[in-house]
């Protein structure tokens, strides 16, 4: 059996974990705004207290065909499948850039519709697979 | 199964069973880097630098699973002042951390071909840089305080307040938007990563954890030679 002692120390114990649970939870509950590394364009639409002149990043898939390269800067749209944004950016590209791709731009609102981005990073996914795979894989979904 | 972990146990692993866990653990590790490095092939989109991932994960693995250990074995000790335990906690605290640190180096190297940038705060990364200070911090408080029963009750509380980061580790990816991605292999759904570079990566992870379990072993065998010294030195 379990001396008193020793009981008396699990409860201790398990208090003390669960307040340092509970103090954990509030504190990334409520800077939840500065954990989240982006938002997505949904998010940035239902999202009420919009900074226009804040930096912030905002990331998603770049749409399919939606790239278009001037000669001094490039306009592409993020979406999420239910919103899009269109993003604007001089500068150079990361290598994965892609269209279908993810991606986060960083940088700031012009309106809810516009974003001026002045740094852009790509986003890998958690699917890896060899060319050939991916080539096959392409092929039957056509 | 446990006894091996008693101290008259421990004591008796000769040298002759280190070497062939060395061995052992070496062959593994052999094949491993062989298959991830020349016979696996490139990503569709990374190319050569999934390769960084073989080592990247089964370290990040480590980091977490030693951390998880010393937590659970802190939380015991505290509570029934079981004698082994703190030094069984203190003895996965080099391994755990230099994998931490590889985990870091190796993603940093990772992301800049990949993402575009050496580091982002983002919470997978933020998350997993404090649990990399958590080690630092049970480390040094072993180091730095010279009263055995105080480090000891120090250090615990260390190792079970970081052992909470854990899960917020693991599951930032699901939890928050990270430019890290989320997990490809889980419990509840098919691996997202191709059989052929699957393999590679679990060979990998075998050898890490073998690895890691050597020198477990033998950090913890000194640990309990110097306790018993100290005791026999106490009651002279």
């Amino acid at each position: 059996m379990l001396s008193k002692k020793a009981r008396t120390r699990i409860v201790l114990i398990s208090f003390l974990l669960v307040v340092s649970v509970l103090v954990v939870f509030v504190v990334l509950k409520s800077l939840e705004e500065n954990v989240v590394y982006f938002f997505s364009p949904t998010e940035l639409y239902n999202k009420e207290d919009i900074f226009f002149n804040k930096k912030i990043r905002v990331g998603g898939l770049v749409k399919e065909g939606s790239i278009i390269n001037n000669q001094t800067s490039i306009n592409f749209i993020v979406t999420d499948l239910n919103n899009e944004i269109i993003v604007s950016y001089k500068g150079s590209l990361p290598n994965l850039f892609s269209e279908g791709k993810g991606v986060v731009a960083e940088g700031k609102l012009k309106d809810k519709k516009y974003f001026i981005a002045d740094k852009i990073l790509a986003k890998h996914d958690e699917n890896y697979m060899p060319p050939e795979v991916s080539k096959i894989l392409k092929k039957t979904k056509e | 199964m446990f006894k091996i972990f008693f101290p008259n146990k421990i004591l008796s692993f000769s040298n002759k069973l280190f070497s062939f866990l060395i061995v052992l653990m070496l062959l593994i590790v052999f094949v491993g880097l062989i298959y991830s490095l020349f016979l696996s092939p490139p990503d569709f989109t990374q190319g050569d630098s999934v390769r960084i991932m073989y080592v990247h994960v089964p370290a990040s693995f480590i980091a977490l699973g030693c951390f998880g250990f010393m937590g659970i074995a802190s939380i015991c000790a505290l509570i029934f002042k079981i004698k082994i335990l703190p030094l069984l906690a203190k003895s996965l605290a080099p391994a755990g951390s230099v994998f931490a640190l590889v985990s870091i180096v190796t993603g940093s190297l990772w992301g800049k071909p990949t993402w575009g940038t050496w580091w982002v705060w983002d919470a997978r990364l933020t998350s997993m840089l404090i649990l990399f200070i958590f080690y630092i911090a049970y480390i040094s408080v072993w180091k730095f305080i010279d009263n055995y029963e105080k480090a000891n009750k120090v250090s615990s509380i260390i190792a079970i307040i970081g052992s909470l980061n854990l899960p917020v580790i693991k599951y930032s990816v699901d939890w928050w938007n990270t430019l890290h991605q989320t997990s490809s292999i889980t419990l509840t759904s098919a691996p997202t990563i191709h059989y052929t570079m699957l393999i590679p990566l679990i060979i990998m992870l075998i050898g890490t954890i073998l690895y890691t379990m050597i020198v477990f072993l033998m950090k913890y065998k000194t640990e309990i030679m110097k306790f018993k010294l100290d005791k026999r030195n106490k009651e002279d």
